[in-house]
């Protein structure tokens, strides 16, 4: 059962990025350690799915530092937040094809 | 993609959404407790001002007094000093048996809004004292109270922001009556806080 799969977005096919995402847009920023305890995911594995994010551009990148520790603060793009969006809405209307 | 995978793939961003955003692992019981606490320090406090003789003639002492008002201050520090580590101490516990951290980015941002007003009113309030306005002190702990749960509902269960406006409406019927602000100040901080600890707790905690 495949329907309307022309909406999807291949950037949130991966359930941890759909994860990401759907925190970012509740927030206005999260830090990477929250958002790793969070979901509890591995740096790695957070990481990767942060960087591939970062590339579509749906997230804003921010980094600065808390004294001497890097603190890198991420927040949804409005590109991010759009997609996102439609993203719910393609899961949405697949559910109500098939009631 | 099964039906099913797009139900609980619209479940866990719900999930996260709401768990991200908002700091949930606040104790129930600990507001029964705070209202507890507040009601034995409202009967204390009573006790010192209009000691034991029953009926409410004449008082022993007055509020003016300067040992009583320095009593009715301890009472106070004690009653806060109490709600405050008993309901620290239950958020955490109840925090780690959801498995969730306390110190996360919602439960900072809940303390900060909620600092706000709280210190704002609690400088205000230590200036008004100075100045001798004793009567100021029910309403505006009241309403300030109030306001802080307003503005630190958005962080937590929505039915804080309730308890706030309730707590606020009372701070001012208080300020229209002076006189009676152990009155209100009893019914704000413990009545409300029991009615408010066992809806949450019933609803929330288990």
């Amino acid at each position: 059962m495949k329907l309307g799969l022309e909406n999807f977005d291949k950037a949130f096919e991966n359930r941890i990025r759909l994860q990401i995402m759907s925190v970012l847009v509740a927030n206005e920023n999260y830090d990477f350690n929250s958002l790793k305890e969070l979901l509890s995911v591995t740096d790695g594995n957070l990481a990767s799915h942060l960087k591939a994010l970062e590339k579509e551009e749906y997230i804003i990148v921010h980094k600065s530092f808390l004294g001497r520790k890097p603190n890198t603060t991420y927040a949804a793009s409005d590109n991010g937040r759009k997609a996102f969006k439609i993203h719910l809405q393609a899961l949405e209307n697949l559910i109500k094809q098939q009631k | 993609m099964q039906e099913k995978d797009v139900y609980s793939e619209l479940n866990s961003i719900r999930n996260l959404m709401e768990r991200s955003a908002k700091f949930i692992s606040l104790s129930g019981l600990s507001g029964i407790l705070a209202g507890v606490y507040a009601l034995i320090g409202a009967g204390v406090g009573y006790y010192v001002v209009y000691g034991t003789s029953g009926d409410l003639d004449y008082r022993d002492h007055y509020v003016n007094d300067e040992a009583v008002i320095l009593q009715l201050f301890f009472i106070a520090v004690v009653v806060l000093l109490l709600s405050l580590s008993t309901g620290i101490l239950l958020t955490v516990r109840k925090a780690k048996s959801k498995g969730e951290t306390v110190w996360n980015p919602s439960s900072k941002k809940l303390l900060v809004n909620m600092a706000i007003p709280l210190v704002t009113g609690g400088i205000l309030i230590l200036i008004l004292l100075y100045r001798g306005y004793f009567g100021i002190i029910a309403p505006a702990t009241l309403i300030f109270y109030g306001l802080a749960l307003v503005a630190g509902s958005h962080y937590t269960f929505t039915d804080v922001k309730w308890l706030g406006i309730y707590e606020i409406a009372l701070g001012l019927i208080a300020a229209c009556l002076p006189g009676f602000g152990i009155v209100f100040w009893t019914i704000g901080f413990g009545v409300l806080h029991i009615i408010y600890g066992s809806i949450m707790h019933f609803r929330y905690d288990r």
